[in-house]
């Protein structure tokens, strides 16, 4: 994108000459050049604001905020500001942000390294958003994010990183010989408002984003069930259609994430799922979440939802 | 949107003069002990100009205490300020190297910076709190923490008094009057300022003293600090700790000015840059800090200029970014080595006195890490038990929680 739009540009902490916390703008400075690609100073809110006026007057920023833990001082900025200038002005202002995060945990992060916010900016009008898990998706969707004319909020699962997470803490392959890990040199976009079939089945219909696609489609195998898995990729707006397919066709939905329970976007799916699929449901749509607690750090894997759990839930709605 | 000319900076980013494969040339220092006076506790801002925009040295480059903020403090506590900082060093060393082995999942060393915490906290009185950013845990070794609890924390065994939620190094600490470190950078600072105003407004002789990184002082929160200190005349030491590098992001990127020490004068806070690798210098300074804050004069904003001369962290590496020797360049050389050094040219000490006393602290590290461990570590457990999640989210547990921690425990117990 750096290559292919001028107005495009990169900051944030650390992701300058260093190339970020965890690699992902390695080279990117030394390739575009230093006022392309550049460290802020260590404030949130001020590299969203400065993200925000940038935005309204033609650039196209990409902001890095270190972990999505650390958002919160630019929240104000995001949740009032770049989610709403479009609307605010009566269409005269937009903001084509986009805001990277790492997010998730499974690396002994504790409560600050390790959450997964997306529900507090789902619940924000103005603002899409992603949340990637695979490093195919990933490039393409944000290539996608950062041609959007809206402001998208890019997570990016940092367990997966170093590749696909599987809920086992003592053994996690490399991306190596992954089919999604193939990466196209060249531009391709995902659209965003796509879900991405990770498996086909007709049994169940399983439903995750980030880290937990990868849990979920181990417990599919240990369970023995013929699921259907949903990487919802994007989840303002999500895939309703692909979604709505699916349960007509299992009668029977999974819904995991690993943010809390309680007004996660879990909850909102849940809820739109019924009003379309009602007739369709065999059982009650099952959650498979992070509790409602904070995210702990020598107990992580007893909080995060964990291949046995899912594959329980899997189990569950085979009963009805 | 292709077609324009990129090879051109259309905008001023900032510089950082030395890069790995650079020599780093520090500006040689030039202030001297003798500089600058010690003005009253009752001095207007104002005042204190030319302390912020100098810098405050009791130690000479021979590391000979002279001038006006020579407070001739005793050889005996000059030695325990020493006796910290090694303690401190050795531990730092320790942890380290049992984070290598995976015995814990995170560290942090205070390389270089050991006289920041202790010189200061031991010019604090034992009532005073103590509000930590993740790079003063040598606070705790003045205040007498039992270096067994320390490591149990670290390693996250059950011993672990914050109950394996925390990362390691975010201590806590209430019985010692040392505030639950948060990770996200700079929250500390603004909320000293409320916990020196409950001790004022209870009536209580208690100071708040707080550090923030000269990074960190980008954020909001350092501002609301100044602003609200000042405002409320605040009885906090407020200090902004110029170690040089945030993580790979030079000094040049948190400011485009020379010094942070001044940014405290607006705010009609008196203010100095001190010298924070010198003890008795930072020594000093902070008991004035606290003289004022007690008379209800007010809080003090205070630079510690000083050096990382390690990592950020244990998940860092700074050959990445910055040249190797940086540190051995460092015009303030290293703490211990000068505190050590003066102590020796006054008499007071000795290189046999200082091998032995790193001889007894490595042992009593070592017994202190195997005492730990008989209690669990991070690589083999046992850990606190995972019930902690779900109890002091609330002050009682609530109903869903108590559903959901039944739920957990079925699948721990299975």
């Amino acid at each position: 994108m750096l290559e292919r739009d001028n107005d495009t540009v990169v900051f944030g902490q650390d992701i300058g000459y260093f190339g970020g916390v965890f690699r992902t703008c390695d080279g990117l400075q030394e390739k575009h050049g230093k006022h392309r690609v550049f460290d802020s100073p260590l404030a949130e809110g001020g590299i969203a604001a400065m993200a925000f006026g940038m935005g309204i007057n033609g650039l196209r920023p990409v902001f890095e905020i270190q972990f999505a833990d650390y958002i919160f001082p630019a929240y104000d900025q995001i949740v009032n500001e770049i989610a709403k200038v479009r609307h605010r002005s009566g269409g005269e202002f937009t903001c084509p942000v986009t805001i990277r995060t790492p997010a998730g945990g499974g690396i002994k992060g504790g409560h600050h390294h390790s959450q997964s916010p997306e529900a507090q900016f789902t619940h924000t009008p103005g603002l899409k958003v992603v949340y990637c898990s695979t490093p195919y998706n990933a490039k393409g969707l944000l290539i996608s994010a950062i041609e959007s004319n809206d402001p998208v909020v890019f997570f990016e699962p940092k367990r997966c990183y170093r590749g696909p997470f599987y809920g086992d803490p003592h053994n996690v392959p490399t991306w190596k010989d992954h089919p999604e890990a193939e990466v196209p040199e060249s531009y391709y976009k995902i659209p965003l408002e796509q879900a991405r079939i990770a498996m086909r089945g007709d049994a169940c219909t399983v439903i995750a984003w980030g880290a937990m696609v990868h849990v979920a489609e181990q417990a599919i195998r240990d369970s023995g069930v013929n699921c259907e898995l949903i990487d919802l990729q994007t989840l303002v707006p999500w895939d309703r259609e692909t979604v709505t397919e699916s349960i007509k066709k299992t009668g029977r939905c999974v819904i995991v994430h690993e943010a809390p329970k309680t007004s996660g976007f879990g909850a909102e799916m849940v809820a739109s799922i019924q009003e379309r699929c009602f007739y369709h449901l065999e059982c009650p749509i099952e959650r498979v979440t992070g509790w409602d607690t904070p995210f702990p750090h020598t107990m992580e894997w007893d909080y995060m939802p964990s291949p046995a759990r899912i594959a329980e839930a899997i189990h569950k709605t085979q009963e009805a | 949107m292709a077609g324009k000319d990129t090879t051109k900076s259309p905008i001023h980013i900032p510089s950082t003069p030395f890069r790995p494969g650079d020599i780093s040339a520090f500006e040689q220092w030039t202030a001297k002990p003798t500089d600058l006076s010690m003005p009253a506790i009752d001095c207007s801002a104002e005042e204190t100009a030319e302390h912020a925009a100098g810098m405050i040295r009791v130690l000479s480059d021979d590391n000979i205490a002279s001038g006006d903020w020579n407070r001739n403090i005793s050889a005996e506590n000059l030695r325990l300020g020493l006796e910290h900082m090694v303690r401190l060093r050795i531990f730092d060393d320790r942890m380290m190297k049992m984070q290598r082995t995976g015995k814990l999942s995170f560290y942090m060393r205070s390389l270089g910076e050991e006289a920041v915490a202790i010189a200061q906290t031991m010019a604090l009185e034992k009532q005073d709190w103590v509000f930590p950013s993740y790079r003063q845990p040598g606070a705790q070794f003045v205040r007498g923490r039992d270096m067994v609890s320390m490591i149990c924390h670290c390693i996250g065994n059950v011993e672990d008094n914050v109950k394996g939620r925390q990362m390691p190094v975010h201590y806590t600490w209430k019985e010692g009057r040392f505030i639950s470190i948060s990770s996200p950078v700079g929250t500390q600072f603004s909320q000293a300022v409320g916990v020196g105003l409950a001790s004022q407004y209870k009536g209580l002789d208690e100071v708040t003293i707080s550090w923030i990184g000269e990074g960190s002082s980008s954020q909001g929160d350092y501002h609301y600090a100044l602003n609200f200190a000042g405002v409320f005349k605040a009885p906090v030491i407020l200090n902004t700790v110029n170690n040089q590098w945030a993580i790979s992001s030079h000094v040049n990127v948190a400011t485009a000015g020379k010094n942070f020490a001044i940014r405290g004068i607006p705010y009609d806070l008196p203010s100095f840059r001190v010298d924070g690798n010198d003890f008795l210098a930072l020594y000093s300074v902070t008991k004035w800090a606290r003289e004022r804050a007690a008379a209800g004069l007010g809080a003090t904003h205070i630079e510690v200029l000083t050096y990382r001369a390690g990592a950020h962290s244990s998940s860092d590496d700074p050959s990445r970014y910055r040249p190797q020797n940086e540190a051995q360049c460092w015009p303030g050389g290293d703490p211990i080595e000068r505190l050590k050094s003066h102590l020796i040219e006054i008499g007071e000490w000795s290189d046999e006195q200082q091998n032995s006393l790193e001889e007894k602290i490595d042992s009593e590290v070592m017994s202190a890490y195997k005492e730990a461990v008989k209690f669990g570590d991070l690589a083999n457990g046992p850990y606190p038990s995972s019930d902690h999640i779900f109890t002091e989210v609330y002050e009682t547990v609530p109903w869903h929680l108590e559903e959901q921690r039944k739920e957990m425990k079925r699948w721990r117990d299975a």
